[in-house]
């Protein structure tokens, strides 16, 4: 059983008077510890099917199931413990909180579980040693670079040990330097921690480290490249 | 406790914003206990007048006295068992800075009257026998350090002139709403300098039956209606409420118009805290990502909403409450026994309760039903 199952899914936007089709019945699976890149042009359906799997939209009709799980019919309080056991989330602004350190947002996650203070701060700070940053925990979000902030971000992505981490468009406002220190980030946390990783991007480069790369448009898959590893089926 | 420092984190977000916010719901707080309590502390000097004591003053205005003359006639009227009267001397001692109420009274029928007066036997037998002798409340001590023996030197100012009294009686007063902080001297002793202009100002009654004051009220009205001076006879409970609010309607004007100021303080208050949340749409959007529920985005924002308005309330509450020890406001006769009860007490955290409510449940509501989508797609 793959671990993302999406199933004859449609969905539609109305935009003022207008509805508008993303999806009309697509279908495809994830393996567990894939590292998928999902790319096409902007109104594709990339970032919505990011959302669809983490259950912050619902299909208009059809099944999203994550672990077996039918998260498209989960009421919004089953779906946020799910949500925080399951998903890991890492945006292109990075969206820190401003008023938290870093480590107090690494930590953010762990609020909602039943750990303990020390437990909880020996898991962030391993988080933060994983992203490199265990030397800034102590920093603001406006005291960081770009680059340290998306580390940050991810870092409160993986800390409460998520099955799938979904970034979208996680290089999208980076130099090429900071953009290549997550990139690496990402394929080692997909290599040594096996972690499944589901990345938006438009940046070739982004794409070309994911051991899959999935072309979207207009909510129809045309393309799937297998580069270094197997895990996606449609 | 472990999202405590969350809530810290929001409220340090603005320090100003949120100082100013507290300070406000301080201020608004404060306002409300002090003058909720002048309200409390007119209603209760009211409300400790006896029932059967009554009061004869002019009808045409407080300040104009009465004839000498109807001390005897009104001992004549049925249920009256006893006559005193006073007058108003309204010196000034020092700078005048202290206020503090002055009395012409008839001494031994004036204390006869009044049990409330707790003197020493022999101080009251030394004021009784000596003309130009004062007796005092413990208050004037507490506030001038003045003692048994002490020659005291007021300045008139509607009956001019130096006037130097002698303290022989320091009194206590067995209920504080009477006040200890009078000063009472002879009627004799000032009618001696301004025998032509001194008349008492009121005459106070004992009746023997409290049901019978109404009836009391009317003969004596009625007998004195087509006279030079005639009277307005009520219970003492309405002469201490008129007495109280003879500068005006005192109690109207703090329960209407202070409250306004009080309600106009806390709609602003309120919608800074609401602001305050709307500007973190985003932030509950991505804290909603994370894992936290609607639930708990909820709670969380009334925390906070709550710190803000219980912390202003405590202070405003604890200063208004503070204010009649560190200001001596509530000596100087005018509002005796002035503090703020403890009904006013709750009432401000209920208060502050419905403030958290206004200002909170709105935004927090809000958060809890925000689309997370939606809200995300304005950040990206």
């Amino acid at each position: 059983m793959a671990l993302v199952e999406i199933r004859n899914v449609y969905k539609s936007f109305k935009r003022e008077a207008q509805t508008v089709d993303v999806y009309s019945g697509l279908s495809m699976d994830f393996e567990e510890g894939s590292y998928t890149a999902l790319m096409g042009p902007s109104g594709s359906g990339k970032s919505t099917l990011l959302n669809l799997i983490a259950g912050l939209d619902k299909p208009t009709s059809g099944t999203v199931r994550v672990e077996g799980s039918e998260v498209s019919s989960m009421t919004s309080a089953q779906l946020a413990p799910w949500r925080a056991r399951t998903i890991g989330f890492v945006f292109q602004s990075y969206n820190l909180l401003p008023v938290l350190t870093a480590h107090q947002n690494v930590e953010l996650p762990l609020l909602l579980t039943n750990l303990g203070k020390k437990e909880r701060a020996e898991r962030t700070e391993i988080a933060l040693g994983v992203v490199g940053l265990a030397d800034r925990m102590d920093h603001f979000p406006r005291q960081l670079s770009g680059g340290q902030e998306q580390r940050v971000a991810i870092a409160r992505a993986i800390v409460a040990d998520p099955t799938l981490i979904l970034l979208d468009e996680p290089t999208g406002q980076l130099d090429s330097k900071s953009s290549e220190e997550v990139l690496e980030l990402l394929r080692r946390l997909n290599d040594e921690f096996h972690k499944t990783i589901m990345i938006v991007t438009h940046d070739a480069k982004a794409a070309d480290r994911a051991k899959a790369v999935l072309h979207l448009e207009k909510g129809v898959l045309l393309e799937r490249s297998q580069l270094s590893g197997a895990g996606v089926a449609t | 406790m472990k999202f405590l420092p969350l809530v810290i984190a929001n409220l340090k977000r603005h320090k100003l914003r949120t100082l100013l916010t507290t300070l406000s719901v301080t201020l608004a707080l404060f306002l409300f206990a002090s003058l909720r309590s002048v309200v409390t502390t007119l209603s209760a000097g009211s409300e400790v007048s006896s029932a059967s004591r009554m009061v004869v003053q002019n009808s045409t205005a407080f300040v104009i006295p009465l004839p000498m003359s109807y001390a005897n006639r009104l001992s004549s009227v049925p249920h009256v068992k006893a006559v005193t009267w006073a007058n108003w001397f309204g010196g000034k001692y020092g700078d005048g800075k202290k206020f503090f109420a002055q009395f012409a009274i008839d001494p031994a029928s004036y204390l006869a009257m009044y049990p409330e007066i707790q003197v020493a036997e022999d101080q009251k037998q030394a004021f009784l026998k000596e003309r130009a002798a004062a007796i005092i409340g413990e208050g004037l001590v507490r506030s001038f350090g003045w003692k048994v023996g002490d020659n005291i030197t007021l300045q008139g100012t509607i009956f001019p002139g130096d006037w130097t009294f002698t303290v022989r009686g320091i009194y206590h007063a067995t209920l504080k709403e009477y006040g200890d902080d009078q000063f009472m001297f002879h009627y004799d002793y000032l009618y001696e300098k301004y025998p032509d202009r001194v008349t008492p100002g009121w005459f106070i009654m004992q009746i023997d039956d409290p049901t019978a004051a109404p009836g009391v009220a009317k003969t004596i009205d009625d007998q004195f209606r087509n006279s030079n001076a005639p009277t307005k006879t009520g219970t003492e409970k309405a002469f201490a409420s008129g007495f109280a609010s003879m500068w005006g309607n005192v109690k109207l004007l703090m329960s209407t118009i202070g409250m306004a100021v009080v309600f106009a303080i806390l709609l602003v208050t309120a919608n800074a805290m609401m602001m305050n949340q709307r500007e973190r749409t985003s932030e509950v959007a991505v804290m909603k990502t994370v894992g936290f529920s609607d639930r708990r985005v909820f709670g969380l924002i009334i925390i906070e909403a709550a710190v803000i308005s219980l912390t202003g309330a405590l202070l405003g509450l604890g200063a208004a409450a503070l204010l009649p020890i560190v200001t001596g406001f509530g000596q100087g006769g005018f509002l005796p026994g002035f503090h703020v009860t403890i009904g006013t007490m709750l009432f401000g955290i209920a208060v502050a309760l419905l403030l958290t409510i206004a200002s909170g449940v709105f935004p927090a509501w809000q958060a809890a039903r925000l689309p997370v989508v939606q809200a995300l797609r304005r950040v990206e």
